[in-house]
């Protein structure tokens, strides 16, 4: 990582440009309310971590260099603290393309309760409950903008594995995720070259995407296995394709939102769906605030033996804007299994800036399954209130 | 012949005076105002596009204050509303963060949101144009494209403003999900430059003031003025907007309008 930095900077001061150093650091308090399921899993867990970035630009703007680094030092779980280069990347704008070289991330999709559609990063799992985090990707992206939209190509020359919690840390299955043994289904493992293709336009009141992946899954099975006498979950990541199509629509103040997949994999072919609406209210009451309703349906053909929680499910949210100095928002949400009543998950995020430069978000989620089979089971007891403070530079 | 023209013109002049008095008696105070709206509007043709650093100084009605900057390009855009984008540096938190707008006269705006955190550019629904820019007293209606047609006008007099004399018209927004009943507002009649704007809320009470300051002209032609408050008269809170600085016809075009430009906004 040291010699990339270094080789950026050089670069950087090769071209007269000027660096600029900016990022964040943080501290989080984790609290979970109930006692552990398993032995040697804690009631608090301390966390710290730090996200440098680096940017110049040259060739009058038409160049640009950017890292982004990323470390947490977990208190409790030896997994959980880990570093990664989040973004290192050359941009070249031109005329009507870009032309992105190196590790970066890439959003792709509409919707606010999944991320179907959005396969080209691995989620860094050990971050966040919410699988919004993301490691950074080895990638060459040209993207050519046109009239009637833009189309990026990727080419993906190596995998990354998904991150775990370890033993001593919560919101983790009840036995080992061997994250030292995977197994992949192409005998390339993680340099299997993976590749993309993104078609994005918008038709006035309409946000269209359609896109096709070829390569390895991003989400791994985990498949129970003997490891000297022990049972061990070892991440699988088989081969897929996948269509992906995502649909935004503005009708007022409502947005319609849709994500729809269709995945082909050496199990069979599967179809999965996310869709709902958010409608938002300004200055309710006379005040200020904005108050946003959220609802969305979640869908998987693949139903009962879906390794995903959202098979058929719905989400029902609020979102508060304060519309204050502080920037204060409040989101509330809450998913419901609909073929089991005892699943469902409840999330409160809330966060606000005390100054310029730093900011408290408190984060809160509770778990409920019942069922051995429901993957919120390994997690019932993982109830838990975070409050972090982030420090902008 | 000195004598001889004086009388023509002696003659001619009350001739004339009628004719213009006659005119203006049969313009309604409705046709004026519009004219007036589309002789703004006229003069500040042909701009381009610009690109300027701002500072939003928020205050609240105890004094406190807090200071936001932000980059914004702006487009004009013929036979449509103009295009704009910013880009926010401060707060460090919402550094990166990007809006783009595509103004319309009629139809409602087109707007994005990009979120570097995320990576993530997000749809705004614009019919709610009432709510706050950033946390400011500007609303989102407000940041758009001044436009002929968003209003229905009326002259209501002329007075005169810091030893200039103005027009006072009443605009009302023909969009019916404006957060304003009316607004009148105080045009120079030198130049055609806003210099107080009065917006009154739904109820038709009095809600926001916006004075302008310092206006300067660039290309020998385009009034911008360099400071423009808006305070908030039911709560005391107010809002500074300052142009740092601000350069014309800088070859900008729609590419850098779109939604790549937002992603790769710094």
């Amino acid at each position: 990582m040291k010699y990339y930095v270094l080789g950026l900077g050089l670069l950087a001061s090769q071209a007269g440009a000027t660096m600029e150093v900016t990022g964040s650091a943080g501290l989080e308090q984790r609290y979970f309310l109930q006692d552990a399921l398993y032995d040697g899993q804690e009631r608090g867990q301390l966390s710290m971590f730090v996200a440098p970035e680096l940017y110049t630009e040259f060739n009058e703007g038409y160049d640009s260099l950017l890292f982004k680094g990323y470390a947490r030092i977990d208190q409790r779980d030896s997994e959980r603290s880990h570093v990664d280069i989040r973004e290192l990347l050359w941009l070249h704008v031109g005329d009507d393309w870009e032309l992105r070289t190196g590790i970066s991330k890439v959003f792709w999709g509409q919707t606010e309760s999944l991320h179907l559609v959005d396969v080209i990063n691995q989620t860094d799992a050990v971050e966040a409950v919410d699988l919004e985090d993301k490691l950074g990707q080895p990638m060459v992206n040209l993207s050519l903008i046109r009239d009637w939209g833009t189309t990026s190509f990727f080419v993906l020359p190596y995998f990354r594995e998904r991150t775990f919690a370890g033993m001593d840390g919560r919101l983790r299955p009840a036995l080992t995720v061997d994250t030292d043994n995977p197994l992949y289904e192409s005998s390339d493992e993680e340099k299997h070259v993976d590749w993309a293709v993104r078609w994005q336009h918008t038709l006035g009141d309409w946000d269209v995407g359609l896109s096709y992946f070829d390569g390895t899954a991003r989400e791994p099975e985990l498949v129970l296995q003997d490891n000297d006498g022990q049972p061990v979950l070892r991440p699988y990541y088989g081969q897929m394709q996948q269509t992906g199509l995502d649909v935004l629509a503005v009708m007022g103040s409502w947005l319609l939102k849709f994500e729809g997949i269709h995945r082909n994999t050496r199990d069979g072919d599967y179809m999965a769906a996310v869709g709902g609406f958010e409608y938002t209210q300004v200055g309710v009451f006379d005040s200020v605030y904005d108050l946003g309703f959220l609802m969305e349906y979640q869908y998987d053909e693949r139903d009962e033996l879906a390794p995903v929680p959202s098979q058929n499910d719905l989400m029902v949210g609020t979102r508060i804007a304060f519309n204050d100095i502080d920037g204060t928002t409040v989101l509330i949400g809450y998913v419901q299994d609909l073929d089991h009543s005892d699943s469902y998950t409840g999330f409160v995020e809330a966060s606000s800036r005390i100054s310029d430069n730093v900011k408290w978000r408190l984060d809160a989620w509770l778990f409920s399954g019942d069922t051995a089979t429901d993957p919120l089971y390994g997690i019932r007891r993982d109830d838990f209130v975070q409050l972090s403070l982030e420090y902008f530079f | 012949m000195k004598p001889n023209r004086l009388t023509l013109r002696s003659l001619l002049l009350p001739v004339l005076l009628s004719l213009v008095f006659s005119n203006v008696q049969a313009q309604t105070a409705e046709e004026k105002g519009l004219a007036i709206a589309k002789e703004r509007k006229a003069r500040d043709r042909g701009w381009g596009d610009t690109q300027a650093d701002m500072s939003m100084i928020l205050r609240t009605a105890h004094g406190q204050e807090t200071e936001r900057k932000m980059r914004v390009k702006s487009l004009e855009v013929m036979e449509d509303g103009d295009k704009g984008l910013t880009i926010f540096d401060q707060p460090r938190d919402v550094k990166g963060t990007a809006f783009l707008n595509f103004s319309h006269p009629l139809e409602p705006d087109d707007q994005w949101m990009y979120l570097p955190a995320l990576k993530r550019v997000k749809r705004i629904a614009s019919r709610n144009k009432s709510g706050p820019f950033m946390g400011s007293e500007f609303a989102f209606e407000d940041m758009s494209s001044f436009e002929v047609e968003k209003y229905r006008y009326r002259y209501l007099r002329d007075e005169t403003l810091d030893g200039q004399t103005m027009f006072v018209v009443e605009h009302v927004p023909v969009d019916k999900y404006s957060g304003y009943s009316k607004m009148v507002a105080w045009v120079d009649q030198a130049h055609y430059r806003p210099f107080k704007i009065e917006y009154y809320d739904r109820k038709g009470d009095l809600l926001k003031v916006l004075t302008m300051y310092d206006y300067r002209q660039y290309l020998d032609k385009y009034w911008r003025p360099q400071r423009a408050e808006m305070y908030n008269e039911q709560t005391g809170k107010s809002t500074e907007m300052i142009t740092h600085n601000m350069t014309f016809r800088t070859g900008l075009s729609d590419s850098d309008f779109d939604k790549n430009s937002l992603k790769r906004a710094r």
